[in-house]
């Protein structure tokens, strides 16, 4: 199922005509082995002959490029925001992960329900979140997608069927299962969807750090998936650490994190989270039979994070080294290469294009929180209760807030 | 309406029969509670009506399927979870207090978690320390939740129908010691709303405020007072989550005293909870200091007579309503 062996490592297209804006692509394509604890599989999934993503039409490729390109300039203006206070709390960037959820997103319907854990803006940017409500969220402003109560942590889009963003880790494992039990209930129980119209199959996305492996809510919530055959997918965004813990040093069996899927029943893979195209080729057709089978998955994919674990982490858990040999093999450069060389599909000037538009956008996020208005003072009652009755508080009453801005 | 005789299980089970007959986006989940009938029969024939799809067995993995329900109730259904007792509700605290409570607030109004978790609470007989959990002033502290507890057949069924049509999560809190108890129950349909306590008996001496099973104490006791000529509005609160506090101190307002009965621990109580209420509401209207019945205040101890001396029986009421009046 999955391998244990590094892939053939393939050699980097010719150099790049222009500077390369996010990294400098050595020669070598292929997860850093040097820096590889337990033999990780690597660069696995890249195909001898053609990969199902070569069958796509260049501009989807170009909206994956682009799509990663917008995470990476939003996270950058959050850090910004928060070494300038405006951002509070905890705050967990995904710069070196976009691949992963911009890989895995495309390989799944809009109506797919998707949940992740904290380090969350990625998947709720990749899902169609507008970089507005998301920055405005973390400024705890009126405009953010919770009204500005969830915070970084908690990004929620009801539109774009994203249920959280959730801060206990591991918490969302079991209502992951959830979310894709009641698909199930829609085709099997109701015969109608509860949304409009007939049931159809769905699958679920569950993302989870590497350090979540280590909760017992994901271990009753595989047995409830495998045993019910509930069509969720695992999505291990195995970056190695949990926060300054090496995988292999809370973790069993870090060289084959598949094992604990099959244990109970549930097929594992390991996918090379860095290069977008790899996680399509491998995750679309793996969602796919999911879908149709109706039946869970889980997925290892092989990433890396390359900020702190929060924005306080001054990093000496791990050598600098280490950082720069992922940052080698970037995810957005890879896939940059691969339309400008390969394809063909872009010019140097469209990249530029891309990354100034991304970066504007960002920026715009930032005026937009910056510039909204604070939550109004009521707020703080407000959606507590959908049924609201008297005497539910000996202090207050409760109150019906403002529409939610997604909404 | 016309009423019959049933059981105190038999009420919960066509509460949720009906309600399962009335929207199929019910479904009731729990440890053994299709193939075995219920771990205390409550489900009892309800696989044969409604089908494994709804009637779901559920291995041992508290977290993972009240976890489980959080989702589903997003998503849009409307999950029943058991819990074969409260006590085994701990193990799934993060799931009850952080997701299912906050998912509201957490989404600025876009999902709630419209869940109905019952079960029992409280001590059933002879379990011991483990299994005999009062939970209601554990989880009554935390926004977002409501909580019923019903002390009869009657209101079992009607709070319960409440519950499941409610769009915010409820905790339903049963009594071991009271399934089989056989109350008056309407033939037809019917509901009890949240947040409204009910006169069990009228009086002039002392408002007795309870919660649950020990209403039915608090009732017994009653009767023995009379026998002494001391009349008591006993008040059977129903749900602690709404509370209807405006019953307490109406009912103050002509009794001029009160004592509140409650199964949990003292500290922090759900009883602490309804004498600050009432010191903040009706401070005035007191001619004696509120005075609380609790459990004791130790682990549930097994042996049976200790188990009995522990609840807030009827002795300690009687005693407390006397304390009150000044006639100890
Ligand atoms: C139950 C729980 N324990 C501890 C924490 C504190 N904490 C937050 S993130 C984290 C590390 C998690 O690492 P991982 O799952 O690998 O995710 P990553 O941060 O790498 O995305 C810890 C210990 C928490 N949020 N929840
Ligand atoms: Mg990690």
């Amino acid at each position: 199922m999955h391998q244990t062996s590094p892939a053939p490592v393939q050699p980097a297209p010719g150099p790049a005509a222009g500077e390369n804006r996010y990294h400098i692509t050595s020669s070598r394509v292929g997860m850093p082995g040097a820096a590889e604890p337990n033999g990780h599989a690597a660069g696995n999934g890249h195909h001898a002959g053609p990969r199902p993503s070569d069958a796509l039409a260049s501009p989807v490729l170009v909206k994956w490029l682009r799509d990663m390109i917008m995470i990476r300039e939003f996270e950058n203006r959050c850090a910004q925001a928060y070494q300038q206070a405006k951002i509070g709390g905890f705050c967990h960037l995904y710069i070196g992960q976009e691949a992963l959820a911009v890989g895995t997103i495309a390989s799944v319907e809009h109506d797919d329900p998707i949940i992740t854990a904290y380090r969350d803006h990625g998947h709720a940017l990749a899902r169609g979140m507008t970089p507005r409500a998301c920055m405005a969220e973390m400024f705890g402003k009126a405009t953010g997608c919770a009204k500005g109560k969830g915070g970084s942590m908690h990004m929620f889009d009801r539109p774009n069927w994203l249920f959280g963003g959730h801060g206990i880790v591991g918490a969302q494992t079991p209502v992951g299962a959830g979310l894709a039990f009641a698909a199930k209930y829609e085709l099997e129980v109701l015969g109608r969807s509860l949304a409009g119209g007939a049931a159809k199959k769905k699958v679920a996305l569950c993302y989870l750090g590497d350090g979540a492996l280590n909760q017992g809510a994901l271990h009753e919530a595989m047995n409830l998936a495998g045993l019910w055959s509930i069509p969720v997918i695992y999505v291990v965004e195995n970056n190695r650490y949990s926060m300054g813990t090496a995988i292999e040093r809370g973790t069993t069996m870090a060289h084959d994190l598949t094992a604990k899927a099959r244990a109970y029943g549930i097929e594992g893979v390991q996918i090379d989270g860095m290069d977008v195209r790899t996680i399509y080729d491998r995750f679309k057709p793996l969602a796919d039979r999911c879908r149709e089978q109706q039946r869970p998955a889980f997925v290892d994919l092989l990433t890396y994070r390359y900020q702190g674990h929060s924005m306080s982490d001054p990093q000496k858990y791990r050598a600098k080294d280490e950082v720069e040999l992922f940052r080698q093999r970037d995810s957005i450069a890879l896939l940059e290469q691969h339309l400008l060389h390969e394809r063909r599909a872009l010019s140097e000037a469209d990249v530029d294009a891309i990354v100034h538009e991304c970066k504007a956008l960002a920026q715009d996020s930032v005026e937009f929180a910056e510039q909204s208005p604070a939550p109004d003072a009521q707020e703080l009652y407000s959606d507590v209760y959908v049924n609201i009755q008297p005497d539910l508080s000996p202090t207050r009453a409760y109150v019906h807030g403002a529409k939610n801005p997604l909404l | 309406m016309a009423t019959r005789q049933i059981q105190f299980r038999e009420a919960l089970r066509e509460a949720m029969a009906e309600e399962m007959r009335r929207d199929d986006r019910v479904f009731l989940m729990g440890e053994e509670v299709a193939y075995y009938n219920g771990a205390y029969k409550v489900s009892q024939g309800m696989l044969e009506e409604f089908g494994d799809k709804r009637i779901i067995d559920a291995p041992i993995s508290e977290n993972g399927f009240a976890g489980l329900a959080v989702g589903a109730a997003m998503y849009g259904l409307r999950p029943i979870i058991e819990f074969m007792s409260w006590s085994f509700s701990l193990v799934a605290a993060d799931q009850l207090l952080n997701n299912v409570p906050k998912m509201l607030y957490m989404s600025g109004g876009q999902w709630g978690c419209p869940v109905v978790f019952r079960g029992n609470n409280g001590a059933g007989g002879q379990l011991g320390s483990t299994h005999s959990w009062c939970v209601e002033a554990l989880y009554a502290n935390v926004p977002g939740l409501k909580i019923a507890i019903p002390s009869n057949a009657h209101d079992a069924k009607g709070l319960l129908k409440s519950a499941i049509r409610d769009d915010d999560p409820v905790f339903f809190l049963e009594s071991e010691r009271m399934l089989s108890d056989k109350g008056e129950v309407p033939e037809g349909e019917y509901t009890v709303p949240f947040g409204r306590a009910e006169l069990r008996t009228e009086g002039t001496d002392c408002t007795v405020v309870s919660f649950g099973r020990p209403v039915n104490f608090c009732v017994e006791a009653a009767r023995e007072l009379e026998k002494e000529g001391v009349t008591v509005d006993v008040l059977d609160m129903r749900t602690v989550r709404p509370l209807d506090i405006g019953a307490v101190v109406r009912s103050i307002k002509k009794t001029g005293r009160v004592v509140v009965v409650d199964q949990c621990w003292p500290f922090a109580s759900v009883a602490s909870e309804v004498i600050t209420q009432v010191c903040e509401r009706a401070f005035d209207s007191l001619d004696h200091q509120p005075l609380r019945v609790n459990t004791d205040d130790v682990p549930t101890p097994y042996a049976k007579t200790l188990e009995a001396e522990y609840l807030p029986h009827k002795g300690k009421i009687v005693q407390a309503v006397k304390a009150a009046l000044h006639r100890l």
